[in-house]
């Protein structure tokens, strides 16, 4: 028996609802639909049924437990060696409006060792407290000391809101320290909004590898957390005459209990992080060989950009995994894609498709990679790259 | 040593499509496979079964074709499968299935490692594994690229991973027992064959529901016990426009027209 109920009365088998189902649950039998136990209650069939023959139960709402009681908008600042990740400020803007809607105080946390410069950067981007950590033992970022320090906070000061950026260390902390508080956390938003009945955090993002946009609430927990994704937000201006309250925090780490080290580190990007890189200059199978990423390189250098790469590629041994974009790979946001070589798989466009511009070079005139691109050049990308990379070094003096 | 793998039975998001008409997604005749990042899981479970000795035992939580992909598991040389399935469990969020699959867990007995998938592609939240870590009260090591080395003695044994961070490369230490995600770097998943795949569909594989699960609270079961909700579903919005193609007969002229068009979009 699945979640969803069919009114076989009003059902009239148009089937809409079978197309729109995204787990496969709907299913004609007798000329009526019918669900399967696949069925998650998400909703999607309600919305189409054009006779309102689907229905959900009604849940039993849990009880409050004490949700007024969490007022503020948190953001968990993420630095590494000192420098704070784009990803934190963009919160931070953000952030100050939901607060501004919720006429409630914007908090940044920020944890690690010798890091109050920071605190201020983060109140010049609109804190109205910072909880400052600053520890010996937080300097690199490791989940349970981490976690420790941010679940202590939550439980003594109540957010109703925690955004943290949706870096590799962020979803991994805020996996941690959801699961430890049992509250609900969404994962790579791309849109945070209060709703003006609820009062609710409305946080929307994509699933199914992109092929769908959910909408998600937490409504009976606290707080509403969410990862939000690299440059879905803007920067917010400093203003650094803004004041704010700053609160040393004191961190009282077990160390027995902390079962980590973190032993070495290597830097792979030797120019820009891919997931906050504003341009990327991307290759693929077209290229041949590794030495056609030297091209790539070299263009992306006179851009202030990073190499990114097709699964193809980076199979291929041409260059390292890090450089990969697509669905098993990283997810960019860049404001330019230019893609060079690249077929344009349904899986590569899954990491790049929300790029601002995309650009496509390719020999063959049918690849995919044009149905998405803004701009395309059909032809020989080492002819074609090389100039490109020339006349930008000319405009760009 | 003892090793449990969680896997997902996820449909291939690949293969979906949208309709042009009604701007839905199209199920239909999508083929459901196992999530992309257990299959990972499952071949370094293998590897260090290999090298250490004990037993491999995959997990899933699903509704009951999921079967299909434990025995896709086990023709790979997973020892043990178990299906954990019921409707009570249908609806569940990231934390009510890390809850589950974290009771499951502890009924199978002590275990040495926990292996997970970075994250699975209908999801696409990564949640789980980390969420399961806390459950189960042990440390995770998540997007790790590579195992360094494993050292089950002296007590209580430690591991050495490298892990993938945005900037780079990371290599960690932990003590066993362990949660690990996995990314697509760390190794090439065997092939089974058609005899793997033979002997995998005559092995017994038990199926547990939320009445074996001792200690379970059905409060924290599947929808209800679901923090988060989902409210809608819609398709994204497309790129809009179609391609511009510059004229590429003479290469210097094509690089200045394409150089023009993307400095007018005024994002350099």
């Amino acid at each position: 028996m699945a979640i969803v109920s069919i009114d076989k009365e009003k059902c009239i088998g148009c089937g809409a609802c079978i197309d729109v189902c995204p787990f496969g649950a709907l299913i004609l039998a007798d000329d009526l639909a019918a669900a399967t136990d696949q069925c998650t209650a998400c909703g999607a069939c309600l919305d189409v049924c054009p006779v309102e023959a689907m229905s959900l139960p009604n849940r039993p709402d849990a009880p409050a437990r004490d949700l007024k009681e969490y007022q503020g908008v948190w953001v968990w600042v993420e630095q590494f060696n000192g420098k704070v990740q784009s990803i934190s400020w963009e919160m931070m803007g953000q952030g100050r409006k939901l607060a501004d809607r919720r006429k409630a105080a914007l908090t940044a946390c920020v944890l690690g060792h010798d890091v109050e410069h920071i605190t201020r950067e983060a109140v010049a981007f609109g804190a109205d407290r910072v909880f400052r950590a600053d520890h010996p033992d937080l300097g690199v970022y490791r989940t349970s000391p981490y976690a420790g320090v941010l679940v202590d906070l939550v439980r003594r000061y109540k957010p109703e809101i925690f955004l943290l950026g949706a870096s590799l260390r962020g979803r991994d902390l805020a996996g941690s320290v959801a699961a430890e508080l049992y509250t609900g956390l969404t994962a790579d938003c791309t849109g945070l909004e209060i709703d003006l009945d609820s009062g609710l955090l409305r946080q929307t993002r994509p699933a199914f590898g992109g092929n769908i946009l959910a909408t998600i609430i937490c409504p009976n927990h606290r707080p509403q957390m969410s990862t939000v994704r690299h440059r879905v937000f803007e920067m917010p201006p400093a203003d650094a005459a803004r004041e704010g309250q700053v609160i040393a925090v004191n961190v009282d780490l077990d160390k027995k209990r902390i079962a980590t080290r973190v032993i070495d580190f290597v830097r792979e990007y030797a120019e820009v992080n891919l997931t906050e890189a504003r341009v990327i200059v991307s290759g693929g199978r077209g290229l041949g060989g590794p030495k056609g990423f030297e091209i790539l390189r070299e263009l992306a250098d006179v851009l202030g950009g990073a190499v990114g790469a097709s699964r193809a590629a980076v199979d291929a041994g041409w260059i390292s995994y890090e450089h990969q974009v697509g669905q098993t790979g990283r997810t960019v946001r860049p404001d330019l894609y230019i893609a060079c070589g690249i077929s344009g798989a349904v899986q590569h466009l899954a990491g790049m498709n929300t790029a601002r511009v995309i650009v496509a070079v390719n020999k063959d005139p049918a690849a995919p990679i044009f149905s998405v691109a803004d701009y395309g050049i059909q032809g020989d990308l080492f002819q074609i790259v090389p100039a490109l990379t020339e006349q930008f070094r000319k405009r760009l003096k | 040593m003892n090793i449990v793998v969680c896997i997902k039975q996820v449909p291939d998001t690949a293969e979906v499509k949208i309709n042009p008409d009604t701007g839905t997604l199209m199920r239909e005749g999508v083929p459901s496979i196992v999530n992309p990042f257990d299959m990972f899981a499952i071949e370094e479970a293998l590897c260090l079964k290999e090298k250490f000795g004990g037993i491999a035992t995959v997990l899933t939580m699903g509704p009951p074709q999921a079967v299909q992909a434990l025995r896709e598991a086990l023709a790979m040389g997973a020892d043990e499968a178990v299906l954990l399935t019921d409707r009570a469990f249908a609806g569940s969020d990231t934390w009510a299935t890390a809850y589950t699959l974290s009771l499951a867990i502890r009924r199978m007995g002590p275990f040495d490692i926990v292996l997970c998938g970075k994250q699975a592609i209908d999801g696409d939240t990564g949640q789980v594994g980390p969420g399961l870590a806390v459950q189960l009260n042990v440390t995770a090591l998540t997007y790790v690229s590579r195992i360094n080395k494993v050292e089950i003695k002296p007590a209580p044994g430690l591991i050495e991973v490298e892990r993938v961070l945005d900037e780079g490369r990371e290599t960690l230490q932990a003590q066993l027992p362990v949660l690990l995600t996995v990314v697509k770097d760390i190794n090439l998943p065997r092939l089974s064959t058609i005899k793997d795949i033979r002997r995998a569909l005559r092995m017994k594989i038990p199926t547990w529901s939320a009445a074996d699960l001792a200690g379970v609270d059905p409060l924290k079961l599947g929808l209800d016990g679901s923090p988060t909700r989902v409210i809608t579903i819609c398709s994204p919005p497309g790129r809009a426009g179609t391609v511009e193609m510059i004229p590429a007969a003479d290469i210097e002229q094509a690089a200045v027209a394409l150089v023009e068009k993307i400095l007018a979009e005024k994002i350099l």
